[in-house]
């Protein structure tokens, strides 16, 4: 049996949790799958996920399980697996999942393969490929398991709407098993740092820059070039963490997700968290020095190169008339 | 205040990979080394968290005798010692192991705030941190972006941290000590060794554990390759300015997108 934990929040299913199912279905080679989701009342999001091809949707619900904590959710998950003894617990390497699914494969004394791209041979022959050295090399992994295999996929590595629906799964509402006395986190209400000046969302065309621009000075070229592109300039983690520019230009995992006519990275590697901000962009451009840089995973036209020489370059050509 | 910091040592970012015989790892005589970034920034939050509260900041890692080089470096930008715990088996160790052999060296110190990075940029298991919470009793949280401490609230002092979320949302946390807490790049600015530092880390102490006996990783990596591409990127050679003409006019005729 494999155990899918769909994510929710505020009542909203997480889009990734049906790429959770994908990757299962992928995964059971005729195991069953049972799906839960975890919150105060999560019947209707069950109800949702009984669609696909599974065996069973369980809404596991209690009143601690409102605001997020990893303890209240570890507590929850582990009672579940007690009880039903899967084989696989798959979930999406959401946020969530990165704080509380390594404290449930430790309370369980297993493994946890997370970041998962791929999945090779089903059931316990399974390997499974993730990303290792900032997505320079793909590893191929066997788990040793002892007891459960608890596996978080990669948000985009498993395709949404290549679930098998089924539509006849029944729902069942179950009480989590929690001790809300041994919750030892307390969280307040989640928050938006300030009002985001720039929605990146609506840029049909951006030049995002990342470490290759080596030093604050050099940003005004990048600008020059957005003027010349009637673009928006935007940049990957480091640039905004060294305060060159406002965390509101930030592509990635941790900001903004874009989707524009053209997207240009010039010196971006590419580690995934920029990646899954940007990869949906219909035309991607990456300027870099190297050759192996994973930008060049998903870029339809590259230049290796020195962008202190290809960007005045770009601007020079665009500016002719 | 006993403050932990573990860290960790990877390839630099500037290292092209290549792979041992068997491919199942790196060639690591070809590789050069520095502090996992995340990690880096732990470090200097320890050592802001020192300069406020006081106390002792005590850097661990788990690794092969390499490793000595960022806990030296950890110890001239200002850690007071360092924990080694020393075997080649942590080369290449899946989070588990790393955390198991880190939770039996750190037990006895009774921390009373352990940090670590998020992630590390060469496996990026994105665990070792919680599951070290795990194994030392403490509970955790992720990818943290500001730490507050007050120490007259509760029995040991209280916490109250704030935790990043996706898509540029964020939420405090307030969690009792000890706690340990895996730190997002960005949270601060770091600091670099100076040369006082360098001077007076070659007289701080590392001391050196063995791993205990009977651990075992918990999955094993059976093939390390490329990356296959996802899509057939039209690379444009040349000299730059002619490049440069190349790629505005692909940009225009072929894909529109100008």
């Amino acid at each position: 049996m494999i155990l899918v934990l769909a994510e929710q929040r505020g009542g909203t299913l997480n889009r990734a949790s049906w790429e959770a199912v994908a990757a299962a279905q992928a995964l059971a080679g005729g195991m069953p799958i049972r799906v839960a989701v975890m919150g105060e009342s999560t019947a209707a999001q069950a109800g949702e996920l009984a669609k696909a091809d599974v065996a069973e949707a369980l809404a596991v619900e209690h009143a601690a399980l409102a605001p997020y904590t990893p303890d209240a959710f570890t507590m929850a998950a582990q009672a579940l697996i007690a009880a039903s003894s899967p084989t696989f617990v798959v979930a999406a390497h959401t946020y969530q999942a990165r704080d509380f699914a390594p404290m449930l494969a430790a309370r369980l004394r297993t493994t946890l393969v997370s970041d998962v791209i791929g999945i090779s041979g089903t059931g316990s022959e399974a390997t499974f490929t993730r990303p290792m050295f900032q997505g320079k090399l793909v590893a191929t992994v066997r788990p040793r398991p002892s007891g459960p295999c608890v596996i978080t996929v990669q948000i985009g590595a498993f395709r949404a709407d290549a679930v098998r629906m089924g539509g006849s799964a029944t729902v069942t509402r179950v009480a989590a098993e929690i001790d809300a006395a041994a919750i030892r986190q307390k969280p307040e209400a989640p928050f938006q740092e300030a009002k985001q000046a720039v929605d990146l969302g609506q840029a049909e065309r951006i030049v995002a820059v990342g470490r290759g621009i080596k030093s604050q000075e050099h940003l005004p070229l990048v600008q020059k070039l957005a003027a010349a592109m009637d673009a928006e300039v935007a940049a990957s983690r480091p640039i905004c963490d060294n305060g060159w520019l406002p965390m509101d230009r930030q592509i990635g995992s941790s900001g903004q997700t874009v989707a524009p006519k053209l997207y240009m990275a010039l010196g971006i590697s590419g580690a995934i968290q920029h990646l899954v901000g940007m990869k949906g962009s219909r035309t991607i451009v990456a300027i870099n020095k190297d050759r192996d840089a994973p930008i060049f995973e998903v870029a339809d036209y590259g230049i290796v190169g020195d962008l202190f020489e290809i960007v005045p370059a770009l601007i020079t050509e665009l500016e002719k008339k | 205040m006993k403050i932990a910091v573990c860290i960790k040592q990877v390839p630099t970012r500037e290292w092209q990979p290549r792979l041992n015989d068997a491919k199942t790892w790196i060639r690591e005589q070809d590789a050069a080394f520095e502090m996992n970034e995340p990690d880096a920034y732990a470090l200097e939050e320890s050592l802001r968290l020192r300069e406020k509260h006081g106390g002792e900041v005590v850097v661990c890692a788990a690794g092969p005798a390499r490793v000595q080089q960022v806990l030296r470096e950890a110890l001239a930008r200002g850690a007071d010692r360092a924990l080694h715990v020393e075997d080649d088996r942590l080369a290449a160790a899946d989070a588990a192991l790393a955390a198991e052999a880190l939770a039996a060296a750190m037990a006895d110190e009774k921390f009373d705030l352990v940090l670590t990075g998020l992630q590390s940029d060469d496996q990026g298991h994105a665990q070792t941190g919680v599951i070290l919470a795990e194994r030392l009793g403490m509970p955790h949280s992720t990818i943290v972006m500001d730490v507050q401490i007050d120490p007259s609230t509760g029995s040991g002092g209280a916490l109250r941290i704030k935790r990043e979320l996706e898509g540029g949302w964020f939420q405090w946390i307030a969690m009792p000590l000890p706690s340990l807490l895996t730190i997002q790049s960005g949270i601060n600015q770091l600091r670099y060794a100076t040369l006082k530092g360098i001077m007076a880390a070659k007289k701080k102490e590392i001391r050196k554990v063995a791993m205990p006996a009977g651990l075992e990783p918990t999955q094993e990596i059976v093939g390390l390759a490329l990356p296959t591409r996802s899509k057939q990127t039209q690379l444009i050679d040349g000299p730059s300015a002619q490049a440069a003409q190349e790629l505005v006019r692909r940009l225009r005729d072929e894909a529109r997108v100008l």
